[in-house]
């Protein structure tokens, strides 16, 4: 983002700058982070009232072969706001309620724009780490075109073009009529739709919104277990290469690794617990005639390997695709990505955003050890004072406010309980996934929850706002403060932020701050539904 | 030397403790305990638990036993207590100093006069209604009535009152020795002083409110993790508010059990509140301006002990801070044909009777080399002092003359009596200047018989002292006026990282800025008043009590000892204070990992039997175990008093090895500690009260 070698790309380069033309912006024009937020603010909220605008009068647009009526109000506010936010909550089947005109230009795009976004704050963010004095984090417009044009749409095409190769559909047609092969099935309709265009950016903005209800365990969508591994990789590439950019721009790739060390530390250890609890397999079925792994809830075609991989990527990056039903997870493998949720989206975390929180996360680590070597605390050489604390702060503790407080007033009113199809611990695991999922962006779900209950979309809607922008405000703000500051060059007196030991301590301040706040909602929950499975009443 | 330092005052004194204990209730009160935010929830929860514990007396069929509720909420006060008695016993000891600074500072009577002269008409005045600027003459006897600066005469001060240092100073106009502090004591001869201080702002004013913490604000650093703990705070009390919610759905649909009570809740919230931290974060801070105090440095503000803890460039002039203020003779070398002996009785000669410390070094060297020699002059001899016109010095002894002075000087001397300069000499005096030292050379009569080789000599320790920085990544800076041959040499002797000869006391405010301009936070010592502006641009600018009004008046700590080396111990010290903040923090939070353990299953087992597996200390019953981890938790801050006080040692190691050090320590023995205590405390209640 420092400069793209423009002239080595001559047709996007020429429709960058008729986008700036258009919307009239000098790219060589930087704001300061009030500017920079400004843009980003009202730049979604044009977003959010365009999709709200086409969620609504879907029924008398195009591209509507089967006459789908537009989106209830409440709906629409928590469907517009879902993909909006780079959530992609989705409290709608896909197929049942939304046009193709719908999911192409409605929902597709803003699953562009909202990762587009995401990564925009990430990089003014480090901008505002490695510049000195200067009030100018870049111009959001110049970034969020230049990612859409040389990152988004690139890798989106390649990844369409290979899911068609494997056998994802694209096409506007009609839903298919088939004759099912057992007579007594009757006609079944398959749903049609442009699938491929939308899966790819799907993954790789880690949308996560499917085309489908089933989402990734479509065959539509994820037919083969070579496009389950490549969605997989997908999920990651962007989230994953965010540390290396902040290494490269930072001017010191060790700084990069460090952070990439925690993300992948933290993985493999989430990996090795959920692949472990759910091999184990469910004590109920012992002795039954049953052979093999525990598959309820996943797809037969992927297995438990693949599967449980994709549901720990899925939750590590606030992706929320899913090929398993989160839900069926025996209670200690599903308390897995529900942690991995309550852990803030870090673990490369949703574009742009994983990749700011965990610097938030890291300026909280950096501040108490600091202090514990005697020294007034510093990140990349800028002084850690109570602003940049206080906007850290409410960058991490938000979604967990949201989560705490909105989650607490479900179980105590009628409206959050009626929601709850499965009661005991497993439904207070259900509630508390479901404002974790929104709050923090990610949109995957523990079915078993009434989503479409005008509690759950109102309040739902609401959470992501504030989990979304309140967050990426308050960095962009952290930014500028940090961008006015001096750098203090590195010596032997300073905190060295790449070592070993301050992994490990990073990992231990997220754990730590993720553990002390849900231990009690984990313990109620999936711990609680496990001792009782295992028969300890 | 007699050095009389400020009598040591004891935290253990039985009058300070008493009083901090007084004031540990007084504390109480809101309007003070807002000031610590998380300690002020503490004792709101202390307030609801006790009302609980009332209710439940009153209402006769309490939901849980009162014994429970009222041992909870005695049990909470102390939290709040034990925190206010740290505070105030932190306190203790300033108050108790500036109690005796207080009564050194007397009312007096001032001579009021218009005119800088010892014969003006003088008018008496109180002390009180002196104001800047007034003139007033001082007499034998008496007390200097405001600081001030001599315009005229010159006087033996007595500054016991503001240095504890009771041998008398010498305080006269013009120089870097024109400064007096207000209260202190002229001994002998008379001065004239203009007043620099109106009444209430004078430096001791200003000693006693900074001691006593009356005037004290917050650090920067200490706002940025009051922000961090409060956040916290907040965090834990919306868990704690969520907890109830999640334990009435799970009674509810077990059938088991009922909501957790807001005794149980309350207790939660105090046991996850960052409450060890809270409650000992003022007492760090004012400790560590204590610590200072007690090896008589006066910080005028708290910040500026913290950003000494963050300096990375030491600016130390040469003389006084690396070496001792004067050169000593280090060896004598002949002259080629001119015995080891011969020589060393000739520069004996010419020294004996010399009372500089050049002089006096030689007969020192001399002494100790050739025991046999007579340290005593012949009646007949005529003593020829050194002068600043001739450079030499020396003594006739029956009309031989015995020299020694500068290179030059001397061969002047010999050339006028015909002698010749020996060939090697020219030689000699080269190298010894080489090396970084000062050559004098020795003559009897018109012969050169050699050389004595003046070196500078470095402060026991001060080598050590640097090598410990450079490994903490402090860069040491040495400048002086000395000429660049004699600065490298001594630079490389101490082990420097830089160094700038012949430099100027304006060049001080250069390199400053230049370093400044780099990110670096730079400290450094001064006392002259053309070092203002340096001391003044210095992120740390320590001022030595007997350096100029304006040198003083520009730094934020002032040395009362007046050794410039004090600066090390300035920057050690404000690395321990944050240290220990970040420490207690990291203890603070690992804590809560063992109170969970302790609280979680006794609120839920009943609704959920199976989670008694994660009892793992295996508590006696839900009450002691919540009992319990609430005892611990207030325990814990008169147990670590103590540390908060002394801070956690600094140690001279790389950032990232002291960083692994302390974390095992206070992290994994944060986590680890509590585990053993709850276990412990939980089995005296067992075995005790069978709650």
């Amino acid at each position: 983002m420092t400069g793209v070698p423009a002239t080595r790309f001559r047709i996007i380069d020429s429709v960058e700058k008729k986008i700036y033309r258009f919307i009239g912006t000098d790219p060589s024009d930087e704001q300061d982070w009030r500017g920079y937020a400004m843009a980003m603010l009202i730049f979604n909220a044009i977003g959010l009232a365009v999709l709200l605008f086409i969620l609504l009068a879907q029924g008398w647009l195009f591209l509507n072969p089967e006459n789908f009526p537009g989106f209830s109000p409440q709906l629409a506010f928590n469907t517009a706001v879902s993909f909006v936010t780079n959530t992609n909550w989705q409290a709608y089947s896909g197929e049942a309620t939304a046009s193709y005109l719908t999911q192409t230009a409605g929902l597709a795009v803003q699953n562009f724009l909202s990762a587009a976004t995401g990564i925009s704050v990430a990089i003014a963010v480090i901008r505002g780490m490695t510049r000195v004095e200067t009030d100018r984090l870049g111009n959001f417009w110049v970034d969020l075109t230049r990612i859409t044009l040389y990152v988004l749409v690139p890798l989106a095409l390649i990844l369409a073009i290979f899911l068609i190769s494997q056998g994802v559909i694209q096409n506007y047609d009609p839903y298919v009529a088939a004759q099912a092969l057992d007579p007594a099935a009757g006609v079944q309709t398959i749903p049609m739709g442009p699938v491929a265009s939308q899966e790819s950016i799907k993954e790789l903005g880690t949308n996560g919104g499917g085309f489908f209800n089933a989402n990734s365990a479509h065959p539509f969508e994820n037919p083969t277990p070579l496009t389950n591994i490549v969605e997989i990789a997908a999920i990651l590439v962007i989230a994953a290469a965010l540390p290396f950019t902040f290494g490269r721009m930072a001017g010191d790739r060790r700084q990069g690794f460090a952070l990439y060390a925690v993300m992948v530390i933290i993985f493999i250890l989430a990996f090795a617990a959920i692949y472990s609890t759910e091999s184990a397999g469910n004590p109920l079925l012992d002795g039954k005639d049953i052979s093999g792994d525990y598959l309820e809830g996943k797809e037969v075609r992927f297995g438990l390997g693949p599967s449980v991989l994709f549901a720990m990527t899925t939750t590590a990056t606030s992706c929320g695709a899913v090929n398993t039903m989160h839900d069926s997870l025996t209670p200690l493998a599903g308390m897995i990505p529900m942690t991995l949720i309550f852990l803030g989206e870090i673990i490369f975390g949703g574009v742009g955003s994983g990749f700011y929180t965990m610097i938030a996360f890291a300026l909280i680590a950096v501040f108490i050890a600091g202090l514990m070597i005697g020294r007034t605390p510093e990140y990349l050489g800028k002084k850690l004072e109570a602003r940049e604390m206080k906007f850290s702060l409410v960058t991490i503790l938000t979604p967990n406010v949201l989560i705490l407080v909105f989650a607490g007033i479900a179980l105590v009113t009628e409206i959050g309980l009626s929601a709850i199809f499965n009661p005991g611990a497993h439904g207070l695991s259900e509630v508390m996934y479901a404002f974790g999922s929104m709050a923090n962006n990610n949109g995957s779900a523990f079915a078993g929850l009434n989503a479409a209950d005008p509690f759950y979309l109102v309040s739902g809607g609401i959470v992501m706002l504030i989990g979304r922008f309140v967050p990426a405000v308050a960095m962009l703000a952290l930014a500028g403060s940090c961008a006015k500051k001096k750098t203090v060059p590195p010596g032997i007196g300073t905190l060295p932020t790449y070592s070993p030991m301050f992994v490990i301590w990073l990992i231990g301040v997220i754990i730590i701050v993720g553990g002390l706040t849900f231990f009690p909602i984990l313990a109620a929950g999936p711990v609680a539904e496990y001792f009782i499975m295992i028969g300890g009443g | 030397m007699a050095r009389k330092k400020f009598t040591k005052v004891s935290s253990l004194d039985p009058a300070i403790l008493s009083a901090a204990c007084v004031d540990a209730f007084r504390k109480l009160d809101f309007r003070v305990q807002v000031h610590n935010p998380v300690m002020f929830a503490v004792e709101l929860g202390s307030i609801i638990t006790t009302g609980s514990f009332l209710w439940g007396l009153a209402s006769g069929a309490p939901a849980e036993p009162v014994a429970f509720t009222g041992l909870v909420s005695v049990w909470l006060w102390l939290t709040v207590l034990f925190s206010n008695f740290a505070e105030a016993i932190s306190e203790g000891r300033g108050k108790a100093r500036a109690t005796s600074l207080r009564q050194s500072q007397a009312q007096v009577t001032a001579h009021r006069i218009a005119t800088p002269s010892f014969t003006a008409p003088s008018e008496d005045v109180g002390s009180g209604s002196l104001m800047k600027g007034d003139l007033v003459l001082v007499k034998t006897e008496e007390l200097i009535p405001a600081d001030g600066e001599v315009v005229a005469g010159a006087a033996l001060v007595n500054e016991a009152a503001v240095t504890g240092e009771s041998a008398p100073v010498v305080r006269e106009a013009g120089g870097d020795r024109s400064a007096v502090t207000g209260s202190t004591k002229v001994i002998a001869n008379e001065i004239i002083v203009r007043v620099t201080a109106s009444p209430g702002e004078g430096f001791l004013d200003r000693m006693i409110s900074m001691v006593e913490g009356a005037r004290r604000r917050k650090t920067p650093n200490e706002i940025a993790l009051e922000i961090l703990l409060v956040a916290l705070t907040g965090l834990f009390l919306l868990v704690v508010l969520n907890l109830y919610p999640v334990t009435v759905y799970s009674s509810d649909v077990t059938g088991r059990g009922a909501p957790a009570s807001v005794t149980v809740l309350t207790a939660l919230f105090v046991c996850l509140a960052p409450t060890t931290i809270a409650a000992l974060l003022p007492a760090i801070g004012i400790a560590g301006m204590d610590r200072l105090f007690r090896r008589n440095v006066v910080a005028l503000s708290g910040r500026a002990i913290e950003a000494a803890g963050d300096v990375n460039v030491l600016l130390l002039d040469k003389t006084g801070t690396i070496t001792l203020g004067n050169r000593k003779a280090f060896a004598c070398i002949p002259a080629a044909g001119v015995s080891a002996e011969d020589l060393a009785i000739t520069a004996l000669h010419s020294s004996l009777a010399d009372e500089t410390p050049e002089g006096k070094s030689i007969v020192e060297l001399v002494a100790k080399e050739h025991e046999s020699i007579s340290l005593v002059l012949p009646p007949d001899s005529t003593i020829i002092p050194f002068s600043a016109h001739s450079r030499l010095s020396g003594v006739d002894i029956g009309g031989v003359r015995y020299r020694k002075g500068a290179p030059d000087a001397i061969i002047a001397l010999v050339s006028g009596l015909g002698g010749i300069v020996p060939p090697d000499m020219p030689g000699i005096v080269e190298r010894i200047a080489g090396d970084g030292g000062t050559p004098l050379l020795v003559s009897r009569d018109e012969k050169i018989l050699g050389a004595v080789q003046l070196k500078d000599i470095l402060k026991p320790g001060i080598r050590e002292r640097f090598f410990d920085l450079r490994k903490v990544g402090i860069r040491t800076v040495m400048i002086t006026g000395d000429n660049i041959l004699t600065a490298t040499a001594i630079a490389a002797e101490a082990g420097v990282d830089d160094f700038y000869g012949e430099a100027k006391p304006e060049d001080k405010l250069r390199i400053i800025r230049e370093n400044q301009a780099k990110g670096y936070m730079v400290a450094m010592t001064g006392d002259g008043t053309n070092d203002a502006p340096a001391l003044a641009q210095a992120d740390v600018g320590v001022a030595m009590n007997s350096g100029t009004q304006p040198a003083r008046e520009a730094a934020n700590i002032i040395d009362l000892d007046s050794d410039p080396t004090k600066l090390l111990d300035i920057v050690q010290i404000g690395k321990e204070i944050l240290m220990t903040r970040g420490s207690l923090t990291t203890f603070s939070i690992a804590n809560d990992i063992a109170k969970y353990f302790a609280i979680i299953p006794a609120v839920l087992m009943v609704m959920y039997p199976g989670l008694g597996a994660l009892n793992i200390m295996n508590l006696g019953s839900p009450y002691s175990a919540i009992l319990a981890a609430v005892i611990f938790n207030a325990l814990i801050i008169p147990l670590l008093i103590p540390l908060a006080l002394t801070g956690v040692k600094f140690r001279p190691m790389p950032a990232g090895q002291l960083f692994t050090y302390n974390l095992v320590i206070f992290g994994l023995g944060g986590v680890i500690a509590p585990f053993i205590g709850i276990k412990l405390i939980d089995m005296l209640i067992s075995g005790v009260f069978l709650v």
